[in-house]
C-alpha cells in the first residue's frame, strides 16, 4: 500500500460556487476516502419560523435557495394548504407547474454551464448560459423576479399570466428547443465531454438507492423516482415519464438533465394547453393546526418540507430536507476510488447546492 | 390538489432499531430524519419511502436522551444524525461517520433546542 496523504478540497475552489470542504484521503492519485464538512453558510432559516407568521414565512422559504427558490416557496405553501385543507384554484395550480418547470430549466442550464466549465469547455459554458437567459427573461416578465420570484402564496399565486403571454412563451420555447437539442448533441456526443465523464464516478443503482439518492443523481443510476409522479399541484393531469439512465456515471447524470430540459418544455406546453380560466387565489382564514410532509421535485431532486402548527400564526416547526443533503452520502460513495483530477467533475455532477443544504 | 397518505407510527426508543430493520427489509429508503422541540421534550421523526408510500416512525424523547444510530442499517443516516446532535443537542450513539459536533458549525451550541420566545433561553444570550 502506498503512503496515504490528505488533500483538502474547498471550501473555496474554482468549481464550487458555494463552500463545502472535503478531506480527500489519497494513495498516489487515487481517492480512497472523502470526508465532507459543511456548516460554512448555515443560516438557521428553519428557526425563523418561530418569529415570522406563517403567511409571510413563504418569503423566507423562497430564500433557502437562489436557484430553486420558486419550488421551495410552492412546496412550503403546499404543506400549509394541506394542513389547513385549502382548495387552491385550478388556474393557480397550473401556473405553479409552469413556473416550476421554468425554474427546473434555468437550474439545469445553469448546471450544464458549470459542468462544462469544470471540464474546461468554456464555449459550451457560455452557450448554456446564453440559453438560460431566455428562461430568466420569461420568469422576469411573468413574475417580476429573475431569481427570487415571490409569486407563490398560501391559497394560490400572486400573479396571473395573460393568454397572449402564455402563447408567446410556448412559441419562444419551441425556438429554444432546437437550440437545446444542438447543445445536448455536444454534451452527449463530443469526445472531450465523453472523455471526462464516461465511466467516471460510477454508483450502481443498488448503492444509489441504499444511499438515498434523489433527483437526476439517482435517476442517472437507474432509479425511476420523480416526486412529480405523486401528482401534486396539477401534475396528475400532465403526461410525462421520468428520464432514467443506467450508466451511474457523470455522463449519465448529465444526459438525464439534458433530456429533462426537453421534458420540461413538453410539460409547460401541456400546462398552457390545459390551464383553465378562473381565480388565482382563495381567501385564507385561520391558522394551521396539524402537520404534513410536503414533497416536490426540485431540479436537484425530491425536497421535503415538514410543517407543524398548533393553531397559532407561528408554526412550531418547519424542517426542510433538501436534495443535496440527501445526495451527500452518494457523493462520498462516488468519490471513492476516483482519480484526484476527476474530483471537481464528480462533485459538480450531483449539482450540489450548499445554500439549500445548510439552510 | 392530490395529497398522499402519511401514516405516523409511534415508537419507543428500545423498539427503534427493530422497527427500522423491518422497514429496510421491506425495501424502504430513508427519506428524512426530522426533530421538533416540544417544550422540554423532542419529537424525532424517521421518515421512509418506497415507491411513493411514505411512512414515519415517531419517538418522543426527553432532553438529554441518547438515541441509537440507525447508520448501521442506513449508512446515509449519518448526516441527519450529526445534524440532530449539532442543532438539537441530542446524542446519537454509534454514528457511522461521527463528526463529534463539528458537522454544522454554529456560533452557539444546539441552537434549535432553545425557545425563540423565551429571552432567557434566546440563542444569542446562550453563547
Amino acid at each position: 500500500m502506498s503512503k496515504q496523504i490528505i488533500v483538502p478540497f474547498g471550501p473555496q475552489h474554482p468549481v464550487l460556487p458555494e463552500p463545502i470542504h472535503l478531506d480527500l484521503v489519497l494513495e498516489d492519485e487515487t481517492v480512497v476516502e472523502a470526508i465532507p464538512s459543511i456548516g460554512y453558510i448555515h443560516r438557521g432559516l428553519e428557526k425563523l419560523v418561530e418569529k415570522r407568521e406563517f403567511p409571510e414565512y413563504v418569503y423566507v422559504a423562497e430564500r433557502i435557495c437562489g436557484i430553486c427558490s420558486f419550488i421551495h416557496g410552492s412546496t412550503y405553501v403546499q404543506a400549509i394548504e394541506n394542513v389547513m385543507g385549502i382548495e387552491v384554484p385550478e388556474r393557480a395550480l397550473y401556473l405553479r407547474i409552469i413556473w416550476s418547470e421554468y425554474s427546473r430549466m434555468h437550474s439545469h442550464l445553469l448546471w450544464m454551464g458549470l459542468f462544462a466549465d469544470s471540464l474546461g469547455f468554456e464555449n459550451l459554458f457560455m452557450q448554456s448560459w446564453r440559453l438560460r437567459e431566455h428562461i430568466l427573461d420569461d420568469l422576469e416578465a411573468t413574475t417580476g423576479g429573475r431569481v427570487i420570484q415571490g409569486a407563490c402564496k398560501v391559497g394560490g399565486v400572486r400573479r396571473d399570466i395573460e393568454s397572449r403571454k402564455l402563447d408567446e412563451m410556448v412559441t419562444g420555447l419551441e425556438d429554444l428547443e432546437h437550440e437545446i437539442r444542438e447543445m445536448n448533441n455536444v454534451f452527449f456526443h463530443d469526445s472531450s465531454v465523453l472523455h471526462r465523464t464516461k465511466g467516471v464516478g460510477i454508483v450502481p443503482e443498488k448503492d444509489a438507492y441504499e444511499f438515498g439518492a434523489v433527483g437526476p443523481t439517482g435517476r442517472g443510476s437507474g432509479i425511476a423516482q420523480d416526486a412529480r409522479m405523486l401528482g401534486y399541484a396539477a401534475y396528475d393531469r400532465i403526461n410525462f415519464k421520468p428520464i432514467v439512465e443506467t450508466g451511474g456515471d457523470c455522463y449519465a447524470r448529465c444526459v438525464v438533465r439534458g433530456k429533462e430540459l426537453l421534458t420540461s418544455i413538453d410539460i409547460i406546453k401541456q400546462a398552457v394547453d390545459k390551464i383553465p380560466d378562473g381565480p388565482i387565489e382563495v381567501k385564507v382564514t385561520g391558522s394551521p393546526d396539524g402537520e404534513c410532509w410536503a414533497r416536490a421535485e426540485q431540479p436537484r431532486g425530491e425536497v421535503i418540507h415538514y410543517v407543524k402548527g398548533n393553531g397559532t400564526r407561528h408554526l412550531l416547526r418547519h424542517r426542510v430536507r433538501t436534495p443535496t443533503f440527501a445526495n451527500l452520502p452518494f457523493l462520498v460513495k462516488a468519490l471513492k476510488g476516483c482519480e484526484l483530477a476527476d474530483v471537481p467533475v464528480i462533485v459538480l455532477s450531483i449539482d450540489p447546492c450548499i445554500g439549500c443544504m445548510e439552510r | 390538489m392530490k395529497f398522499e397518505e402519511q401514516p405516523i407510527i409511534p415508537t419507543e426508543t428500545p423498539d427503534l432499531i427493530p422497527a427500522v430493520y423491518a422497514l429496510r427489509k421491506e425495501g424502504y429508503r430513508l427519506a428524512a430524519i426530522s426533530m421538533t422541540k416540544l417544550g422540554e421534550q423532542f419529537q424525532v421523526d424517521y421518515s421512509f419511502d418506497r415507491v411513493f408510500s411514505f411512512r414515519t416512525l415517531r419517538l418522543i424523547i426527553p432532553r438529554g436522551s441518547v438515541l441509537p444510530s440507525i447508520s448501521g442499517m442506513y449508512w446515509a443516516a449519518f448526516p441527519y444524525e450529526n445534524e440532530m446532535h449539532d442543532l438539537f443537542g441530542i446524542s446519537v450513539a454509534g454514528i457511522a461517520v461521527d463528526y463529534e459536533g463539528t458537522f454544522i458549525r454554529t456560533a452557539i451550541r444546539s441552537p434549535f433546542s432553545v425557545d425563540a420566545d423565551k429571552p432567557e433561553e434566546d440563542a444569542c444570550l446562550n453563547k
